[in-house]
């Protein structure tokens, strides 16, 4: 869920659109020069693109008895890395502001901020680490949607609280405030995003391996014996996952 | 069921759970007005900190009522789902024709254009504008094609 038009005094609104506006910019290059070199690369972007559109007009029940939207972000993230997802995202966040007066266009740049630059980085950051240190594929990715969705909300409460500090407990008693509101009802809900994410993923793998080796999401060990292990790794890697959602499945309940 | 569409299956489930539960458990019970919206909660946050404070701009464009709204919501996952599904089908079709190339290759040894031509008509029609779709850039498609053959004769040893 995003600031609502109007919700930001105007002094934090610019500053936050100053903040984001060269993010974007960085991104427009960065994707132009995507698809002027891969201009086979173009149908994934929509895809991606797509992603963000279902998950963040999804509105889900959540354990704070109250409802909010996952991003999907870290898809596009791990894919086509942080400033591709930062357009996908403010187009999104764009969409939402002019037609569902869903967020708006004072706030834009404070939910852009957060939704389309720091969610995706710090998805991708976790991701990369993730994927350096030996972790599976699947697993990887699931913590990276994971962390690109629970972190663009703990970013939206850090906004809020910056903006409307507690009048006795000052800026952190306003954080723990819009904190419990944002950061906690998008726990299960960053759940359900990695989960939907490693889902793409794995339907990605099937059908567009060559994309994926070209964007390093798989290793370029396309031929004989090396790919058979690939293979077989991705799949203990989901297998794993599996296990995972298990557990947390049940912590949930 | 193949064990891929089991972890799929399993996958989407758990998803599934996760948004019933707090329904299935009631807990919004304790709210004035259960599962509404974190957003509007945070409004309600920002005049209990702020009491003074108006919002100073409002959306040019407001949906006249809640029907409409969901109404608009659910034209965005609508696209959102077209777009996903047509890039997933045009896949699979490449991947059937490419395959059928490939079988009837042994027969009459000129599988190629079959295969582009199958591939690119449909991606002719893609949804994003301004853009030329090649998707048969030549080193692409070659590993493509050979990362599909092994791919899932790899999955099924890894079963």
């Amino acid at each position: 869920m995003h600031i609502a038009e109007g919700y930001l005094p105007p002094v934090h609104a610019a500053a936050w659109s100053v903040a984001a506006a060269p993010f974007v910019i960085h991104g427009v290059r960065a994707l132009n020069r995507e698809v002027k070199a891969h201009p086979e690369s173009t149908l994934l972007l929509g895809a991606s693109g797509a992603f963000t559109f279902v998950l963040s007009a999804l509105k889900i029940p959540s354990v704070t008895g109250s409802c909010s939207h996952p991003t999907g972000t870290g898809l596009g993230a791990i894919l086509f890395r942080p400033p591709i997802m930062t357009v996908l995202g403010t187009i999104t966040l764009l969409f939402q502001a002019l037609l569902l007066a869903h967020g708006g266009l004072t706030t834009l740049g404070a939910n852009a901020f957060s939704m389309a630059i720091v969610g995706p980085w710090a998805g991708y950051g976790v991701y990369r680490l993730l994927r350096r240190s030996g972790v599976p594929l699947m697993v990887s990715v699931f913590f990276g949607a994971f962390v690109a969705d629970l972190s663009t909300y703990c970013v939206t409460s850090v906004q809020l609280a910056l903006a409307f500090p507690d009048p006795s407990s000052g800026f952190l008693g306003a954080l723990a405030k819009f904190g419990g509101i944002f950061a906690v009802t998008q726990i299960p809900l960053a759940v359900s995003e990695g989960l939907l994410t490693v889902l793409v993923m794995r339907l990605l793998i099937q059908s567009s391996k060559g994309e994926l080796t070209r964007l390093g999401v798989l290793l370029s060990g396309g031929r004989g014996a090396k790919d058979a292990t690939g293979t077989e790794g991705t799949t203990a890697a989901t297998g794993a996952a599996g296990e995972q959602d298990g557990t947390k499945e049940a912590v949930a309940r | 069921m193949s064990r891929n569409a089991k972890i799929n299956t399993l996958l989407l489930l758990v998803v599934a759970a996760l948004a019933v539960l707090p329904l299935a458990l009631g807990l919004g019970d304790h709210k004035e007005e259960p599962f509404a919206g974190a957003d509007a909660q945070a409004e309600t946050a920002i005049t209990e900190l702020k009491p003074d404070y108006k919002p100073w701009f409002s959306p040019l464009y407001e949906p006249p009522s809640g029907e409409v709204e969901s109404a608009l919501f659910a034209l965005q996952a609508a696209l959102g789902a077209g777009v996903l599904a047509y890039y997933f089908g045009l896949r699979r079709g490449r991947r059937q024709g490419e395959s059928r190339a490939l079988a009837g290759a042994a027969g009459n040894g000129s599988p190629a254009d079959d295969t582009q031509a199958s591939g690119d008509s449909p991606a002719d029609a893609a949804p994003a504008p301004g853009s030329v779709l090649r998707d048969d850039a030549p080193g692409r498609d070659a590993g493509d094609t050979a990362g599909r053959v092994s791919g899932p004769a790899g999955d099924r040893t890894g079963a």
